[in-house]
């Protein structure tokens, strides 16, 4: 870990840009000494002795069941599309995404 | 007679409300009038997002004829709850405190609250929250911060400070919360009244809006122990919408909640570093409260307890960042204006986050990016597993482990303002969701060393699915040790 915990603030704009949050430029430096903070803190996970352990994802008595699959009644599209910003009849209205799109 | 549970001659709890519903010597309609009431006259602590008057009468009114009828009334026949706003109900909103979700209406209802409606139970409201959850004080909530109704210039601890708030001001007879690394727990403790978080898996998270998935767990906040294992053991059990849900079978405890098991309670040395005074002293009296109950004390040794905070940093936010992913101006949620699909992801995320969730996000997307997955994340997870085991070797040694839920009160609005001291509230609560046991709050008295008197907590923990242990053991200190909930001194 030790240096590479240097965030800057061109790391903390590519950070941005990959959690899709446009950061103003004005947050940028105050963004990036809170993460160094934060990291530095995190860094003592460094001190831990883990050699042989797997990692744990999720609690150790956790089920993961898988449902059978069968159909079931679906929620209402009226009740589903309620809450979307735009709507063109029964879809969810976006710009054109072909062509152009530089997502 | 005064149909608020808590109040000079009303009932003391919940439990108590319900069976005076249930015989008719108070109706659910007075009691409900009364509680909106006081939500009212108090929207100055701002725990309440939104209330549901209409609904919550006419459901009241329902509930007394039924019982007039001498109809099958359910076990919480006619009793005012709150419900924490990140927990979708089809009633209202569910905004999770965000401007992201500030005209969200939830097109279904969680397992946990539905289970609580079919049981009788009366939502009277949405109560405010940290943002998404995130946070251990409640100030940062867009739509204002919350008050400890123990002292209006204090926080009540957070994410579920509207919750606590409500319960400890009588504004509700219990409420739900939603613990992710303590934010049930520590605004209980924060607010004087119990809070339970229960095992990873036996509530059902269908409907809790997601942050830590791995980490999170609904659970009551209550005036007492017994509320708390009635709404625990009502709302606990298999839910096919979850795949997470345990099917183990559901001990019901709240009715035998005092039979005292024979007890070993353990006390981590580490539990014992840096806490105010009077923490450690309410921590010595419920210690001897167990001695005097005929249970043993065993010192018990937890030495990554110091580690949880830096473990719990890279995997709440890594699940965060990937769970919030989906608010991306779409389905559902703020839409910014934007030229392209990027751009509207961007400054729709930009303007509906405020800035801790921003910040969240963006450690979790730094952890999980190229580079720093395996130093960080994947190191995280294997921490977690020596976390896991070393609770696992405690619990070899005894049933339950005692210690201090926060290392100090209540602490002042806008004391603590740069991320990390707010992070280190939850010292001795994020353990407990990282190797997903169970633990709780109760009120250990008060300390008033900066002049008002602020509650404390203290916190037993036990193994995976031994709520009923922990329940009962919680139960000896409320009966024997003092650890009994009130409301708020003014609102009482």
């Amino acid at each position: 870990m030790g240096d590479d915990s240097r965030i800057s603030n061109d790391d903390v704009r590519h950070v941005a840009r990959l959690a899709r949050i446009a950061l103003p430029e004005s947050r940028i430096e105050a963004m990036a000494a809170d993460l160094r903070a934060i990291v530095a803190h995190i860094d003592k996970l460094s001190s831990a002795d883990v050699d042989g352990l797997e990692p744990m994802a999720r609690p150790s008595a956790t089920v993961n069941r898988l449902a059978d699959d069968v159909p079931g009644p679906s929620m209402p599209v009226e009740d589903l599309l309620r809450n979307a910003p735009d709507v063109e009849g029964d879809y969810l209205a976006v710009p054109k995404v072909i062509g152009g799109d530089s997502a | 007679m005064s149909t608020i549970a808590g109040t000079a001659g009303g009932p003391r709890d919940l439990t108590a409300l319900r069976d005076a519903i249930r015989s008719g010597a108070i109706s659910a309609r007075a009691s409900v009038d009364a509680y909106l009431a006081r939500a009212a006259a108090h929207g100055e602590l701002n725990a309440y997002h939104e209330t549901f008057a209409d609904e919550a009468r006419a459901a009241a009114d329902a509930a007394d004829d039924a019982i007039r009828r001498g109809s099958h009334a359910g076990p919480l026949a006619g009793v005012p709850i709150a419900v924490k706003d990140n927990i979708a109900t089809r009633a209202g909103h569910t905004t999770c405190s965000s401007r992201m979700l500030g005209n969200y209406r939830s097109p279904f209802e969680s397992t946990a609250s539905a289970r609580l409606l079919d049981a009788g139970a009366i939502v009277l409201g949405k109560t405010n929250l940290d943002e998404f959850a995130m946070g251990s004080s409640s100030e940062r909530c867009a739509w204002g911060v919350i008050r400890n109704p123990w002292d209006r210039s204090r926080v009540p601890g957070g994410s579920s400070g509207g919750s606590a708030a409500a319960v400890a001001a009588g504004l509700c007879a219990a409420a739900l919360g939603s613990d992710t690394g303590g934010s049930i727990r520590q605004p209980a403790a924060l607010c004087g009244i119990v809070g339970l978080k229960p095992t990873y898996g036996r509530i059902s998270r269908w409907g809790l809006v997601a942050f830590g998935s791995s980490l999170d767990q609904i659970g009551p906040l209550a005036l007492s122990v017994r509320d708390a294992a009635l709404l625990y053991e009502t709302m606990a059990g298999h839910d096919p919408h979850d795949s997470t849900c345990s099917d183990r079978p559901v001990e019901r405890v709240s009715e035998s909640i005092d039979e005292s098991p024979r007890l070993r309670v353990g006390i981590p040395r580490q539990y014992r570093a840096g806490n105010a005074p009077a923490v450690d002293a309410a921590v010595e009296r419920a210690a001897d409260c167990f001695r005097r109950s005929g249970a043993t004390i065993v010192d018990v040794d937890l030495p990554l307890t110091d580690l949880g905070i830096s473990t719990y940093y890279v995997i709440a936010p890594a699940e965060a960042s990937s769970n919030l992913a989906r608010y991306d101006g779409i389905r559902y949620g703020h839409r910014a204006a934007g030229a392209d699909l990027f751009e509207i992801y961007a400054r729709s995320r930009a303007e509906g986050f405020g800035e801790e969730v921003q910040r969240r996000i963006m450690l979790g997307t730094w952890v999980l990016s190229a580079g720093y997955h395996d130093a960080y994340y994947v190191r995280a997870l294997k921490v977690r597993r020596r976390i896991t085991m070393e609770f696992d070797a405690a619990f070899a040694s005894c049933d339950v482990l005692l210690g201090p839920t926060t290392p100090t009160p209540a602490f002042p609005i806008g004391g603590r303002t740069d991320p990390l001291s707010m992070y280190m509230c939850d010292v001795y609560t994020v353990n407990t969701n990282i190797a997903g046991i169970c633990g709780m709050s109760l009120p250990a008295g008060t300390d008033a060393s900066e002049g008002t008197a602020l509650p404390i907590g203290i916190q037993l923990q036990a193994q995976a699915f031994a709520e009923p242990t922990l329940l009962r053991a919680a139960r000896i200190l409320e009966r024997d040790g003092g650890c009994s909930a009130a409301l708020a001194p003014q609102c009482a």
